[in-house]
Formats: C-alpha cells, sequence, structure tokens
C-alpha cells in the first residue's frame, strides 16, 4: 500500500514537462467558433455540477472518489508520453476511466476543472478554446467511453477488457473530436472533410499506440478498485452486486 | 486461445502504426502533436497560437509550474486513493453525521 502510494506520487513529478496534444491552444480557433464551442459545453457543464451534488450526497466515499479521478484526469492530461515508432510526444485523456467510475456527465465537470487549471497556469490549452478542449475530450471523450464500456457489460464481457476497449475509444473519439474543431474551425475553404482526414491521419502514428495505453491504464484502475474496494463500485453501478459475491 | 487473438491484434496494430510515420514523419524529435499537427494546420491555414492570459511559458517557469502540478495532482491522487481503501477512514463520520 505504502510503495503503491509512492508510485502515485512520484510518477507526476519525474514525468512531469511541458506537454501540448489534443489541446487547441490560445487563439487557434475564430471568435465565432471559439464561442460555438462554449455555448455547447454550457449545458453539459451545468447538468454535471448537478448531477455532482446530488451523488455526493447519496454516497460517503463519493468525494475521495471524485478528488482521485480528478487529480488522475487532470495529471494524466498533461503529461507527456514519448511514442518512439512516430518520434512524438502525447497524452492520454483519463476521461474513460472518470465516465466508468462518475458517470459521462459528472465525468465532463472534471475534465473542465483539469483543462481550466492547465488553461490557466500552463499555458495548455486556451481560455478561449476552453469549450472546443472541454467538447472533445471531456464531452465526446467521456460519453464513448461511457457507451462502450456499458455495451461490452451488456454483452458480458469482463471489467478489465471492457475498461480497456473504453479506454481505447475515449482516446480515440476525443482525438477525432478535435480534429473535426480544428477543420471546422480554421479550414477557410478548404473543404471540411479534406481537412479533417487529413489531420486526423496526422494524429494517428501518435495516438493509436497512446490510445492502447489508455485503455490498459482504464482496465488497471478499474480492476485495481474491483479488487480493492468492489463495494464502492456497486454504489457507482459499474457492476451489479451479485458480481462480487461471485 | 483470447490472449493469443489479443496479442495478434496488438501486433498487427503496432505494425501499422510503425508504417505511418513513413507518411507523416515529425520534423522536430519529441515534439508535441500540437505543434507538429494543431499547430502545423493551423499556419497552414492563417491562424496562429497566442500567448496564454497567464504566460507561464518563460524559460524555467513553465517546468516549475508543471512540477508544482505534478506534485499537488500526486498528492491529491494518493491521499484520496488512502482515504478510499483505508478502513478507518472510511469509517469516519462526515461533518454532518456527528451528534
Amino acid at each position: 500500500m505504502k510503495s503503491f502510494l509512492v508510485v502515485i506520487f512520484l510518477i507526476p513529478i519525474v514525468c512531469a514537462a511541458p506537454a501540448h496534444a489534443m489541446h487547441i491552444s490560445e487563439g487557434i480557433l475564430p471568435f465565432n467558433w471559439a464561442l460555438f464551442w462554449y455555448l455547447v459545453m454550457i449545458p453539459f457543464l451545468a447538468l454535471g455540477i448537478r448531477k455532482l451534488r446530488a451523488s455526493a450526497k447519496e454516497e460517503i466515499s463519493f468525494k475521495p472518489l471524485v478528488g482521485l479521478i480528478t487529480a488522475v484526469v487532470f495529471v494524466i492530461s498533461c503529461m507527456p508520453i514519448p511514442v518512439p515508432t512516430a518520434g512524438t510526444c502525447s497524452h492520454p485523456c483519463g476521461t474513460a476511466i472518470s465516465a466508468i467510475l462518475l458517470g459521462p456527465w459528472i465525468s465532463v465537470v472534471v475534465a473542465a476543472v483539469a483543462l481550466l487549471i492547465q488553461a490557466l497556469f500552463l499555458s495548455h490549452g486556451g481560455i478561449t478554446t476552453l469549450g472546443a478542449n472541454v467538447m472533445s475530450m471531456g464531452i465526446m471523450g467521456s460519453f464513448a467511453g461511457y457507451f462502450v464500456f456499458r455495451l461490452l457489460r451488456r454483452m458480458r464481457l469482463n471489467l478489465g477488457v471492457a475498461g480497456f476497449f473504453a479506454g481505447i475509444v475515449a482516446d480515440w473519439v476525443t482525438y477525432a473530436s478535435t480534429s473535426a474543431e480544428l477543420a471546422s474551425g480554421i479550414r477557410g475553404t478548404t473543404p471540411f472533410f479534406e481537412l479533417f482526414w487529413q489531420i486526423l491521419l496526422s494524429f494517428i502514428p501518435t495516438q493509436l499506440p497512446l490510445g492502447i495505453l489508455e485503455g490498459a491504464i482504464t482496465s488497471g484502475m478499474i480492476v485495481l478498485l474491483y479488487k480493492k474496494r468492489p463495494d464502492l463500485l456497486v454504489s457507482m453501478r459499474v457492476i451489479k452486486a451479485e458480481e462480487v459475491e461471485a | 486461445m483470447k490472449n493469443r487473438r489479443l496479442m495478434i491484434l496488438g501486433m498487427i496494430l503496432l505494425l501499422i502504426n510503425c508504417c505511418l510515420p513513413l507518411v507523416t514523419a515529425a520534423e522536430e524529435k519529441w515534439a508535441g502533436v500540437d505543434d507538429t499537427v494543431v499547430g502545423k494546420y493551423a499556419k497552414e491555414h492563417g491562424r496562429e497560437k497566442r500567448v496564454s492570459f497567464i504566460n507561464t511559458d518563460q524559460g524555467d517557469l513553465l517546468l516549475f509550474v508543471f512540477l508544482l502540478a505534478g506534485v499537488l495532482g500526486g498528492f491529491t491522487a494518493g491521499y484520496s486513493w488512502c482515504l478510499l481503501v483505508n478502513k478507518e477512514a472510511r469509517l469516519l463520520p462526515t461533518p454532518k453525521q456527528k451528534p
């Protein structure tokens, strides 16, 4: 237990360094598109905050779980990971794990908090592009990961495998959304789909292996929580009570 | 059998990944995809990255801020994990439940 805490504590210290990846930087999107993504984000965020308040009253372990997941999403989404086959660096998103454990709505709030701190203090993303970044990482990533996990669980796949594929899909959907946001915002006279595919193809060499890594992280965290606190997974409706007894 | 299939799938994905950089190789080693992808396409279409409102991207200041963020994030994650798995901490009543 102590060694695990030491590892959790040391990894970000050893690995922390400036990284830029799916975040769309300050000033890249034109004003109308930046505003549009803010307007799309606000209802999701408002509903997420409402659900967060309601859930915090129901479950005593909910607050530490939100604290853990927010810290994990924050650290993971600004931790550069070198991809030797591509020669570039990028980061996973962590939204699959937050969507599975906390639900996709609360996961939007978690991602928004992480992205806001990064935009304010780490020159990572931007305030004007926060709406677009929350849309791709928080909304699209969370909902995609959550639905894939639910679908695979309904198909009776085990917890680890379902988590693995949820992590992969959440990561890849996040980057596909970023490509769409970027293509729609900067395209000018270029056809949307032409630019979208160009950007998406450029992301693939880095994000293909990182998506698999994100799947492994998601799967590992869910299995670890299942071993340590199966009751928590039951109360968060990730698994059914019968599965623990079996 | 399942593990074998997963391994084959992994090998195929790795092979595809090794071939893709031939098409889209990064000019600078270990640059973030923000520069090699987002920045590149934005520049090509006349959009440039602006300086952040709170500009910490100055010399080693950014390294310090990232290190601080890593420490705080790591501490919060470790502390919350401890609260979640530690039975004694879990059984403590919340302030509202105190008599």
